[in-house]
């Protein structure tokens, strides 16, 4: 199949968002259904203020992270869109 | 002055201020209608957004469900939540560069097929209709409890104030009036729940509040005293919960992809003047939502304390019906709280077995907190104002959606491709007032099934529109058929688990238990299980017949680069 890319660093931007696609989306799932609820009763033990630590981050803790995951790929994926000069005029 | 009056203020002045809005935002074109003219600022967007997404059922249910459920209720705030990573990363910047109009646009170009438009366009259709009902059915209710007058002039003076905005303003009134009713419902949810945290735990946030030691001089951990509570009263400790845990990851997976999935929040970022836009917009709502999601369980933490406090009296012997607080009347006269004096004590008593004599809605964890909670009037009225705003900002979505699938993926794109801009336009209007009406009508006449096909919404969401716009995406092999096929193999197995167990339209055919269900995985859950068959048939097919033509092939490459993004438009590339 012939690939004609609108910008010979096309390839390499998206080789690039897709690491950090996958770096991110590891860090999503870590923090829901690892900490929230596959490994929920071991982090219970441990005391996190008021909160068992499982509890805490099914609850809040997950929900943070997520804000701060898209927030970081937001600005992330400016500089890299400005590295392979594939960015919005 | 009386709650009442408080109320009629407060909602009266929430309507003014919609009705003004729309009168500011009359669009006169189809691009307006649709996407607002794709140049709505990333933050309103995100505010927008919020409002969308955030329905009468997380402003009223939502805390009292997870009240009552504990543990198991964190399965909506990390299912309703998750969702916006996934459509941050993985759809929304594409689906922006790509820059039509609807979820079926995106579909029906991408696969270059009339068949797969049509199966999304059913998909939206469906989707967005099962929603709508519940949002009228919250508006009806609100009224008739707070207003007091029933619930179908409720119904019938909210279906005004919607079709005043879509009809007239389309996307650019919608995305405005949302952006109000975020401000009104958040500023709804937090009042009560910060006045509620500093009663009882002396913390201002009351996220923080949650997790604080009470206020009552014991140096008890509010949830440890939550958890003595629930076991005294027969009932699994409440950071425990009692699901499976397969079930509980395959319900938070299918809430995350079904929100990712559904078309009236995918649409909200074809409304952003960039790429750029549409992923900071994205954290944006999600910030947004955050702060209501965040402090939803600490509502249901603190309102249950109160409850069981109340009801059972501090040293858990039952409060006598002759002194119970006001508030118990005011609901008992709605039904949402019943009382069966089973012993003969003459005393009130809630536990989680036999010794249970009251039946408590879930909905008034929410709707009467501040009155448990004795708080001013005006916060109590607020409280109308709020869900109120909740269930119009996310009805008016859903009938953008169903309207822009009618007028423009239907009308324009299948049935009639000659009509102009001008005629679309009023297709477009008719369409969205024509939902409206039967919006209004499923609200006044609920169909017995409204709360069971939400799991359908969900379900149908991830097994159908999340792995085709996906594949669509990132995998540029995936063709017509195998997109077509993977749909309809995600839906139909989705389908047949939800009718198996519950039957809805005839009797179930088996009992909806644990023993029963396929890997442990609950009706609610299953969407993860279609999703997974719709993404292995939609790769295996796509493989076994012949690739896309060259110019979908250059289209998926198009759209995974920024650059060259105009604003939302009908010109064909």
């Amino acid at each position: 199949m012939s690939q004609q890319p609108l910008n010979p660093k096309a390839a390499e931007y998206w080789r690039a968002n897709l690491r950090l696609m996958a770096i991110l989306l590891a860090i999503w799932f870590a923090v829901s259904f690892g900490a929230g609820i596959l490994f929920v009763d071991a982090l219970n033990q441990i005391q996190f203020f008021g909160f068992k630590l499982g509890f805490f981050f099914a609850q809040q803790g997950a929900i943070y992270v997520f804000v701060g995951l898209i927030f970081f790929y937001a600005w992330k994926m400016n500089r890299i869109e400005r590295q392979y000069e594939v960015d919005e005029e | 002055m009386s709650v009442q009056a408080w109320t009629y203020l407060i909602v009266g002045a929430s309507f003014a201020l919609y009705i003004g809005i729309a009168l500011w935002t009359r669009v006169a074109s189809t691009k307006d209608f649709y996407v607002a003219g794709g140049g709505v600022h990333p933050v309103a967007n995100g505010m927008a957004t919020a409002a969308d997404w955030m329905s009468a059922a997380s402003f009223i249910s939502m805390a009292g469900l997870i009240s009552f459920m504990g543990y198991d209720g964190s399965v909506y705030l990390l299912g309703w939540t998750g969702g916006y990573v996934l459509l941050a990363l993985l759809l929304a910047p594409y689906l922006r560069k790509f820059g039509k109009f609807t979820v079926p646009d995106f579909v029906g170009d991408r696969y270059f097929s009339d068949t797969a438009r049509l199966v999304a366009v059913v998909c939206a259709l469906f989707v967005s209709f099962t929603y709508v009902a519940g949002q009228m059915r919250g508006v009806g209710i609100v009224f008739s409890r707070f207003l007091e007058v029933d619930i179908t002039t409720g119904v019938i003076i909210g279906m005004a104030i919607v079709f005043f905005y879509a009809v007239l303003g389309g996307m650019k009134g919608i995305t405005y009036t949302q952006v109000a009713q975020y401000c009104v419902l958040i500023f709804a949810y937090m009042v009560p729940a910060i006045f509620i945290s500093m009663l009882l735990t002396g913390h201002v946030l009351p996220q923080s509040g949650m997790g604080g030691v009470l206020a009552d001089g014991s140096g008890t951990y509010l949830l440890d005293k939550l958890d003595g509570l629930n076991v005294a009263l027969g009932l699994a400790p409440y950071t425990d919960g009692s699901k499976g845990m397969a079930d509980v990851f395959c319900i938070t997976l299918a809430l995350m992809v079904g929100t990712a999935g559904l078309p009236h929040v995918i649409v909200r970022f074809f409304t952003v003047p960039k790429v750029r836009d549409a992923r900071k917009s994205a954290g944006w709502a999600l910030l947004f939502i955050a702060i209501l999601y965040t402090t939803a369980p600490a509502v249901a933490t603190f309102a249950r304390v109160n409850m069981i406090d109340t009801i059972n009296g501090p040293d858990s012997v039952g409060t006598l019906y002759e002194e119970a607080p006001t508030w118990v009347a005011n609901w008992e006269k709605t039904g949402l709280i019943k009382w069966e004096d089973k012993n003969g004590d003459g005393r009130m008593f809630y536990a989680g077995d036999a010794r249970n004599e009251m039946t408590i809605d879930r909905d008034i964890m929410v709707l009467a907190n501040p009155e448990i909670a004795n708080l001013p009037a005006w916060v109590i009225a607020l409280i109308a104002a709020g869900g109120l705003a909740a269930a119009l900002s996310t009805a008016a979505g859903l009938l953008l959606v169903i309207s822009s699938a009618i007028s423009h993926d239907l009308l324009k794109k299948v049935v009639m491709p000659s009509i102009s801009e001008k005629q679309e336009l009023l297709f477009a209007r008719i369409a969205a007032a024509v939902a409206i009406g039967i919006a209004g009508l499923l609200g006044i006449y609920p169909p017995g099934f409204v709360a069971e096909v939400v799991a359908f919404a969900f379900g149908l969401a991830a097994a159908s529109f999340f792995p085709a716009i996906l594949l669509g995406i990132f995998d540029k092999r995936t063709n017509a058929h195998g997109a077509v096929s993977g749909m309809i193999a995600g839906m139909v197995f989705t389908i047949g688990y939800i009718l198996y167990f519950k039957g809805i339209f005839m009797t179930p055919m088996a009992a909806n238990v644990k023993e029963n269900w396929l890997f442990g995985v609950s009706p609610e859950g299953i969407g993860s299980i279609g999703m997974l068959i719709n993404f292995a048939v939609a790769i295996v097919v796509s493989r076994l017949t012949p690739p896309p033509p060259q110019h979908v092939q250059d289209l998926v490459e198009s759209i995974r680069i920024p650059r060259g993004a105009g604003s939302a438009s009908h010109i064909a590339h």
